[in-house]
């Protein structure tokens, strides 16, 4: 024991005496499992290209642990230099002038290679302010999109190769499928706020919120209470009724996939991250993959779906050595080898169109992967495509789910559900409004 | 009561030092940012902050989350301590009449209050799952489609049993207690006397558990309140739409997940005082007056 002691304090003040010729630069993120040990992997990467900087990730929880973490370290000045924060948490993130520092004007005072232009506007567009510079850096993004069941299809006589292209197709569809008794259940999906809500939203073209989705201030309002929301919730309920949609949770609807992976539902809507897991998990069947169906009425509609995920913020309040060495660490993991790696590992998207040239090759050998880059960038962004950026708004997607459970078991209808959500919403838009000024 | 005099005015308070150093460090002085905070309106990372006396507590009491939440609480508190202390003292009496097997069922009926609440939660949670579980299968069979994912009785009912099972070892080894401390042979008088189990459980057993059940009520209740968050958090995180977020459960939401840290620190505020008066409860009327 003695012996393992000293050896352990040797290795410490050895480890130490190296680490001090180096900056040190924390970086808190909130990857787990194997995403985790691939990103200790490509930061190991960058460690080892140079010698004056040595970057350290921690892992600090779920998505919300760490922003709490970063928010009560800044608290007691013991801030990291680098958070990864998910995109619900921009809008807290980007009121809080003075506690952070935007990328694009900490890369221009470090004097590092980087050029705006070479990033996916679909990507880059969620975390930009209204003059389009960019605040934080993307690290990994995803898109919703429609994953089913290629052997069921077969099974109730439909072509394995097409899947639904509209919300028509996938209740008739998901009839056929019912009826030939191939699987009981049509469709599943996670995240009823970001896909059922906030993607809908965007692919039919029609605004959440006031002030651009939120991007033009904190005088932002909700009004996802329009008529393409309000018809869409009304649809889900009725095919819940019927049983053909099973509602998976709250959230990221935790029980959605063990539906789809035990062949009870055919279809599932669910992250374009979630693709390695899909495959893992359909031993017995062949997975296809489709875009979100869209309703064919709506004027405009497909137009492009928006992204989820988290990027890297970079606190203010470090020393100014340690953001020479953030710059540095931004340039490498923004270069295409390192972005291609990333996506093609993991599932997320590459944030420059250099990364996306560069995984052309990856695409050909792996059909479907290539769907959430493709429905991202279908049609230049707009306004209402573009993103969302509210305060509060972890608790406002609570709300949403928690309305849609209200439809769900028949004590309010989409209507005033939506309604509900918008009044709530505004509230806590209010109480954000105040808080920063 | 015997007194104790220190000659050296020093010593009693370098004894009690260190206790008053932790009550200080992790109670007082929380408490104490706890109370300023919820006067306060400000941003989570602390850059503006303002005054504004008790607008906090006021959009509290016309909040109907926060309303529906109280509610929750109560239903909640209520049946966690009547089905706990229930099944508590049926099997502690059940014990009570053992002759050589008391200790083994002791020992067995304790184990689950080593089990940490989100454990527990964990255990629960795989045996209810609506797609996994066992007991929905069950259920099933029976023709009761269980889904405490969007049925809000349903998610009461398991966050009920899971927290009444963790506390029903606690409870039972007390009434366990209770109930060796009885004399024998007030019960054989009455058995003399001709009354029946059932008249001598409710004529002699309960009024003289009654110190024990008291105190065990109190218990229950805070135990309901405050320690259930494990539980809470690992089966239905305060769903389906808010059907299960006790007062203690929202106070976290609001302020670590919602970074709303004005009303977060009201809420607890208002938690503090129900400590208080449960306190008050238990020391001046249960210590004192439930007594024979």
């Amino acid at each position: 024991m003695n012996r393992l002691l000293s050896v352990s304090a040797v290795a410490l003040i050895a480890s130490l005496s190296a680490a001090q010729a180096q900056t040190e630069i924390q970086w808190w993120h909130a990857m787990g499992g194997e995403l985790g040990a691939k990103l200790e992997e490509i930061t190991k990467g960058f460690n080892d290209s140079q010698d004056e900087y040595t970057v350290v990730p921690s892992y600090k929880g779920t998505y919300p642990e760490t922003m709490t973490a970063a928010i009560a370290a800044f608290r007691a000045q013991e801030q990291p230099a680098i958070v990864q924060v998910f995109e619900v948490g921009t809008g807290t993130m980007m009121a809080a002038e003075g506690a952070i520092v935007p990328v694009h004007q900490m890369m221009e005072e470090q004097g590092a290679a980087f050029d705006p232009a070479g990033f996916l506007p679909a990507v880059v567009g969620y975390y930009t302010d209204t003059e389009g510079n960019m605040l934080s850096m993307p690290f990994n993004s995803s898109t919703p999109i429609l994953y089913y069941n290629k052997t069921v299809f077969e099974k109730a006589g439909l072509d394995p190769e097409t899947p639904p292209k509209t919300w028509a197709e996938m209740e008739e569809f998901s009839n056929k499928i019912i009826e030939s008794g191939a699987a009981s259940c049509g469709f599943t999906t996670g995240w009823i706020s970001w896909i059922h809500t906030e993607n809908l939203s965007a692919w039919h073209n029609q605004p959440i919120g006031t002030e651009q989705n939120g991007f033009g201030g904190t005088a932002a309002r909700l009004t996802l209470n329009g008529p393409v929301q309000v018809k869409h919730w009304e649809n889900l309920k009725r095919l819940s009724d019927e049983g053909i949609f099973k509602y998976g949770g709250p959230v990221g609807g935790d029980n959605a996939p063990p539906m789809f992976y035990s062949q009870e539902c055919a279809m599932i809507m669910n992250s374009s991250a979630s693709r390695a897991g899909v495959i893992a998990n359909a031993t017995d069947f062949e997975v296809g993959y489709g875009m979100l169906p869209y309703y064919d009425d709506v004027e405009g509609a497909p137009q492009n779906s928006i992204i989820g995920g988290a990027t890297l913020w970079v606190l203010s309040g470090r020393p100014d050595q340690e953001y020479a060495g953030v710059a540095k660490f931004f340039e490498y993991l923004s270069s295409p080898e390192v972005q291609a790696d990333w996506a093609s590992f993991s599932g997320y998207l590459p944030i420059t169109q250099a990364a996306a040239d560069e995984m052309a090759g990856f695409y050909a050998e792996n059909p479907g992967a290539d769907t959430g880059i493709k429905q991202i960038t279908l049609n230049e962004p707009t306004e209402n495509s573009k993103g969302l950026r509210f305060g509060n708004y972890v608790q406002i997607r609570g709300i949403i789910d928690e309305e849609f459970e209200q439809l769900l078991s028949g004590s309010k209808d989409a209507q005033g559900a939506l309604d509900a959500v918008v009044e709530r919403g505004n509230a806590l838009l209010e109480e954000f409004e105040a808080q920063s000024q | 009561m015997k007194r104790t005099l220190f000659r050296n005015q020093l010593l009693p308070w370098l004894l009690l030092a260190p206790q008053l150093a932790i009550t200080f460090v992790f109670f007082l002085w929380p408490a104490a940012q706890a109370v300023r905070q919820s006067f306060l309106r400000e941003d989570a990372f602390g850059i503006n902050t303002s005054f504004v006396g008790l607008a906090n507590f006021k959009a509290l009491w016309s909040s109907p989350e926060y309303l529906n939440s109280l509610q929750v609480t109560v239903v909640f508190a209520v049946s966690v301590t009547v089905l706990s202390m229930g099944l508590s003292l049926l099997l502690a009496v059940a014990v009570d009449r053992m002759i050589r097997s008391t200790s083994l069922y002791t020992t067995l009926l304790v184990w689950p209050y080593a089990v940490a609440p989100a454990v527990a939660g964990i255990l629960w949670w795989f045996i209810f799952n609506p797609t996994i579980g066992v007991m929905p299968y069950f259920l099933d069979t029976i023709g009761y489609d269980w889904n405490h994912i969007s049925s809000k009785s349903d998610a009461m009912t398991l966050v009920v049993i899971a927290s009444a099972w963790k506390q029903i070892s606690y409870n039972f080894l007390f009434f366990v207690a209770g109930l060796q401390s009885i004399p024998a042979s007030l019960r054989e008088a009455a058995a003399i006397d001709g009354a029946g189990p059932v008249r001598r459980f409710f004529d002699i057993t309960l009024p003289l558990l009654s110190p024990t059940t008291f105190f065990l009520l109190v218990v229950n209740i805070v135990y309901a309140m405050f320690d259930t968050f494990g539980v809470i958090d690992a089966t239905t995180e305060g769903g389906p739409a808010q059907a299960t977020n006790i007062l203690v459960y929202k106070v976290y939401f609001d302020g670590f997940v919602g970074q709303n840290l004005g009303s977060s620190a009201a809420q607890s505020v208002i938690l503090m005082l129900i400590v208080i008066a449960l306190t008050v409860v238990q020391f001046r009327y249960v210590e004192k007056k439930v007594a024979y």
